[in-house]
């Protein structure tokens, strides 16, 4: 264990040089925003609508004391969108679909040699590869995380319109009143570090694979399983560190 | 000139390569040859930098590669030119594109100008209108004949070959010795070939070093090699049938 964060630290340290070609680093991020970044744009959306929704209709039929207002219902779906789903979920979300495809890519070109070409040509294939994915990552996934706290709270007037068990007054109401800036911040600063985690740890096992197609595959798992667990730990740590 | 001097390489308890010494020339065509095992891959890639000597010296035309550090290395890669034995092209590039990446990565030139290198780099190994096609829609020779062009797009001093031949059929393995051959010729560098294809070896063989048990075990040329007394070297020369009815 203590190996292999040597070994990712290592890495990092590669990969934070500076990189060799400025208009070849703009490139790479422009090929990274549309790969990592706008192909991630709609199952964000697909999946903050339904998890608005949900959570709106969770709260409104639980809701049995008539002591409680049903403001509350829009509150609730706001603080929890903002503090949590948003933030965390999607993170686990595009930790799944970005750390797969990080990790199978830059393994893939490893056990075909293209790691080794760009060694040889005396390119940092790290910095080369992993940085603008970093990069990328921490730079546009908050931008997917206000979009899916945005969309969530639509889904939730949405459920609200459909289903009858909120007025639309009462609803806004709710994602109005008293309302935390700081919970933006604290929801930007987890999305940041969930996606340097993503982004770094993906292309480290990705990066450190040996062998063929079999060892591609499970890099590509263990990207996701490590990324999830170091999301939920640092979600705890960063709550404990911000809101206690 | 590429001077290798008492190189030896363990893997754990495995000595892969023991105390090898020899010298690739300048304009020649130099093959490592040997059985699968010998060691001419590790020899490669400790002449390319991708394995680090336990002990012994490279040297690139009298400046050291071994034991420098990182920086020190990437100025003489900037000087090589390697064909990977799959190739190694960017799946993400097209033809163009992988031929392009070294003059974008290391030259200051206009797009024009590196349009025009890339063109004569693919016109010189024979591939015509093949720019925007990606590296899965061309054939294994072609995919060779691509490497060999973005080698040599930044006019390398040192081309380094590992198993140039290796899953082609005869024709096409005869079309990519030769040009390797030429290139060797027309730009004066040091080519350094890793192969197992005896047609290579009586085709371009110039300069010949014979791995066996990690060791360097005969140094020769073509014409030499087929009146060798030394044993193991006919054994691995002459151990298919074609070649002993040839030697018959």
């Amino acid at each position: 264990m203590i190996k292999l964060l040597g070994e990712y630290l290592i890495l990092l340290y590669e990969i934070f040089k500076r990189p060799d070609k400025g208009p070849v680093f703009r490139r790479q991020l422009l090929v990274e925003f549309i790969g990592l970044g706008v192909d991630s744009i709609g199952i964000v959306a697909i999946i903050s609508v339904f998890t608005g929704a949900i959570v709106a209709i969770q709260t409104a039929t639980n809701i049995d004391s008539p002591l409680i207002p049903l403001m509350m219902v829009g509150f609730t779906t706001r603080q929890m969108m903002v503090l949590e789903f948003s933030p965390t979920m999607i993170s686990l979300i595009l930790a799944g679909k970005v750390g797969s495809r990080i990790a199978s890519e830059i393994g893939t070109m490893r056990v075909t040699e293209q790691i080794d070409a760009l060694r040889v040509m005396g390119v940092n294939p790290a910095n080369y590869l992993i940085l603008p994915k970093i990069t990328v990552s921490m730079l546009f996934n908050p931008v997917l995380i206000v979009f899916s706290i945005v969309l969530g709270l639509w889904g939730g007037l949405i459920a609200c319109v459909v289903t009858g068990l909120v007025a639309t007054p009462d609803y806004i109401a709710g994602l109005r009143g008293w309302f935390d800036p700081f919970t933006i911040t604290y929801a930007m600063i987890k999305t940041v570090v969930f996606a340097f985690i993503i982004a770094s740890v993906s292309g480290f096992l990705g990066f450190t694979v040996e062998g063929g197609s079999v060892e591609v595959g499970r890099a590509s798992t263990k990207a996701v399983v490590a990324s999830s667990i170091l999301i939920i730990f640092f979600d705890l740590i960063l709550t404990q560190l911000l809101l206690v | 000139m590429i001077l290798v001097e008492n190189i030896c390489k363990t893997f754990g308890e495995n000595q892969v390569l023991e105390n090898v010494s020899t010298r690739f020339e300048k304009g020649k065509t130099n093959l490592i040859i040997g059985q699968s095992g010998s060691g001419k891959t590790v020899l490669m890639k400790c002449c390319i930098g991708l394995i680090e000597p336990n002990q012994g010296v490279i040297s690139f035309d009298n400046r050291p590669f071994s034991s420098v550090s990182e920086r020190s290395k990437r100025s003489i890669r900037k000087e090589m030119g390697v064909l990977f034995q799959g190739g190694a092209l960017f799946d993400s590039m097209n033809v163009e594109q992988n031929v392009m990446f070294p003059l974008n990565m290391f030259t200051e030139m206009s797009l024009d100008e590196k349009l025009d290198r890339v063109n004569f780099c693919l016109k010189r190994v024979n591939l015509i209108n093949v720019n925007h096609l990606y590296p899965s829609e061309i054939s294994g020779g072609m995919m060779k004949r691509v490497a060999i062009a973005r080698a040599i797009s930044n006019s390398p001093k040192y081309l380094f070959c590992d198993e140039p031949n290796s899953g082609l059929d005869p024709k096409t393995a005869e079309v990519i010795d030769q040009l390797i051959s030429e290139i060797t010729e027309e730009y004066n560098i040091t080519t350094v070939v890793n192969t197992h294809d005896m047609n290579s070896v009586l085709q371009i063989g110039q300069s010949i070093n014979f791995l066996y048990k990690g060791k360097l075990w005969w140094t020769g040329d073509k014409h030499s090699i087929l009146n060798t007394d030394n044993q193991e070297l006919k054994d691995f020369v002459f151990s298919t049938e074609l070649t002993r009815r040839l030697r018959k």
